[in-house]
């Protein structure tokens, strides 16, 4: 029986590591049941630390979490129950089958040897690892151990599932049968909360965004307000003639990157078709155009290095 | 039920582990205590006289054993445990409904069943070559089974507090062989010098090769329920210290 319809509620949660690292400062989000929902931060804003708390791998300092209602301190092992842990790291023995890795996580959950045995058949099937079944972890190649991961975590069959970066250093055909896995899972009811740093995987998964930066929330919220946030969006313009000078156009911001690329700032509310417009009537031909980072992207270098210039800087005069 | 289930996992696990390595986990006892037999026992032991009454083949074979089953149960648990920390395969349990007691009671009892599956092997190879005496089955028993928890306890608790490989290999070397050569697993007691008869009764091995060299032939220099009582009070304090050290998580994950 279900105590509340969150999946994951965090409040105030701190965490003080050992040496004095304050890695979580008293952060709170709820991540609703049925939710797909992006952990974004930089590197060391304190995702991993979070996930680390939630699934009990580490002890949180201050503060509150609970998974389906069941607090991770009082009701720990049914808290546990609930979730599945996807590391970032590969860290099944290695010299266990992949049947053995997933009936032996199936029975530390409590579920029987025989049923253990169906489940792992099932998820190395889902996840297209039924042919190695029986070779060793150490023998797969880095695909098939993400996948193996991702069979693991589901052996006995929680309902909130948690990815650190899941997708990191794969294929493009891996992380696109990895999405559509993972969006039918979620469709057939789990929970899923994603870290990456691939950001289009956010925008194209995710139905709500939390960014995470020098241990606070610092967005939590879903994506599309999200995106309405960002007052503007940068595109690469590439012109047909070599430039003489820099065009200037009211309430566009135009910077050259080189003699025929323009990096071209517009607002939101701005008409696109009044900027080529415009550019048409300064006697330049554009050939192409191209967003210059994903919006989400973008959005995130301004919440996360609100002070600092972005990469692919570029050069303010031809 | 979970936990019973875990529990018969992580022994099956373990348990199948040293199995699958037998060359590296069973065989390697078993080709060092012949050797024992065959230099101390054979070419030696027949230059020595009898002690209390029975060949020194015959005397050392009880401290052969039990060194076979101190080493087994420890490395089991301490090799095995930190390998898991080392990998980080070990988050599969942290993160897992498995309470601390049943992970601990998982590997000391897979521990408990290496020692004496090598002790059982051990005592078969030691057949061949003399007279297996037993004199009371219940404390042979018992000395064996509380030999291994001990052993396979205090492996876990250098697993825990191992932060390299040379860590495992450290206590081994440095520590366990010296007290099981020292432990009177080769002669009396009562031919070490008054100072050195003293010190030695510090060694716990010495009880437990004494208590198990009584179930076995009858003679001991300690005082067997002395001996049984330091056994199984260490054990406790093992078990009491290693369910502290498990609910460190810190201390387990990050290696």
């Amino acid at each position: 029986m279900l105590k509340a319809t969150n999946a994951l509620e965090i409040n105030n949660l701190c965490k003080v590591y050992r040496d004095g690292t304050q890695a979580l400062n008293s952060i709170s989000f709820q991540v609703a049941s049925g939710d797909f929902c992006a952990l974004l931060g930089p590197n060391g804003a304190g995702k991993s630390t979070t996930i680390g708390i939630i699934s009990s791998l580490l002890k949180k300092t201050s503060g509150h979490v609970s998974v389906f209602g069941y607090d991770i301190e009082t009701d720990n092992n049914l808290a546990k129950q609930q979730i599945g842990l996807v590391p970032q790291e590969f860290n099944c023995n290695i010299f266990n089958t992949c049947t053995q890795i997933i009936t032996d996580q199936a029975g530390y959950y409590g579920v029987a040897k025989k049923i253990a045995k169906e489940r792992s058949r099932y998820f190395l099937d889902k996840v297209g690892l039924y042919k190695q079944r029986n070779q060793i972890a150490r023998n797969l190649s880095g695909g098939m151990k993400r996948r193996l991961l991702i069979a693991r975590a589901l052996a006995h069959q929680p309902k909130l599932l948690i990815l650190d970066e899941p997708t990191a250093g794969v294929d493009v055909k891996l992380r696109h049968f990895m999405w559509h896995f993972l969006q039918e899972l979620n469709q057939q009811g789990t929970t899923i909360i994603l870290t990456t740093h691939y950001l289009e995987e956010a925008e194209a998964l995710c139905r709500n965004i939390v960014i995470i930066n020098d241990g606070n929330v610092i967005e939590n919220t879903d994506k599309a307000t999200l995106l309405a946030k960002l007052h503007q969006k940068t595109y690469i313009f590439e012109c047909q003639n070599s430039l003489k000078q820099l065009p200037v156009i009211p309430s566009l911001t135009i910077q050259a990157i080189d003699t025929h690329n323009l990096q071209v700032q517009i607002p939101h509310h701005y008409s696109f078709s009044q900027v080529i417009k415009s550019f048409s009537e300064l006697d330049i031909e554009i050939l192409n155009v191209r967003l210059k980072t994903n919006p989400l992207e973008e959005l995130f270098l301004n919440l996360t290095n609100p002070n600092k210039e972005h990469p692919n800087g570029s050069v303010d005069s031809i | 039920m979970v936990q019973w289930i875990a529990f018969k996992t992580i022994v099956r696990r373990e348990f199948f582990r040293f199995i699958r390595l037998w060359v590296q986990t069973i065989l390697p006892s078993m080709i060092t205590i012949s050797l024992y037999f065959i230099i101390f026992g054979n070419l030696i032991g027949s230059q020595i006289n009898h002690i209390q009454g029975y060949t020194y083949m015959e005397y050392i074979t009880p401290g052969l054993i039990m060194l076979a089953v101190i080493n087994n149960s420890y490395a089991n648990v301490s090799g095995s445990f930190f390998s898991l920390r080392f990998q980080g395969c070990i988050d599969e349990l942290l993160i897992a409904p498995v309470k601390n007691w049943v992970i601990m009671a998982g590997f000391v009892l897979a521990g408990i069943i290496r020692g004496m599956t090598v002790g059982l092997a051990v005592s078969a190879i030691a057949s061949f070559y003399t007279t297996l005496h037993i004199q009371s089955y219940t404390l042979f028993i018992s000395i064996l089974f509380l030999t291994a928890t001990m052993c396979s306890l205090a492996g876990l608790l250098n697993a825990l507090y191992a932060r390299r490989f040379d860590d495992i290999a450290f206590v081994p070397t440095f520590v366990l062989t010296p007290l099981i050569y020292l432990g009177g697993v080769f002669y009396p007691l009562k031919l070490l010098s008054p100072f050195w008869q003293k010190l030695s009764l510090m060694n716990p091995i010495l009880y437990i090769v004494n208590a198990f060299r009584y179930s076995m032939l009858g003679l001991t220099d300690v005082t067997i329920l002395i001996a049984l009582i330091i056994v199984a009070v260490t054990a406790v304090g093992l078990w009491i210290c290693n369910l502290r050290l498990l609910n460190d998580r810190e201390r387990i994950t990050i290696v």
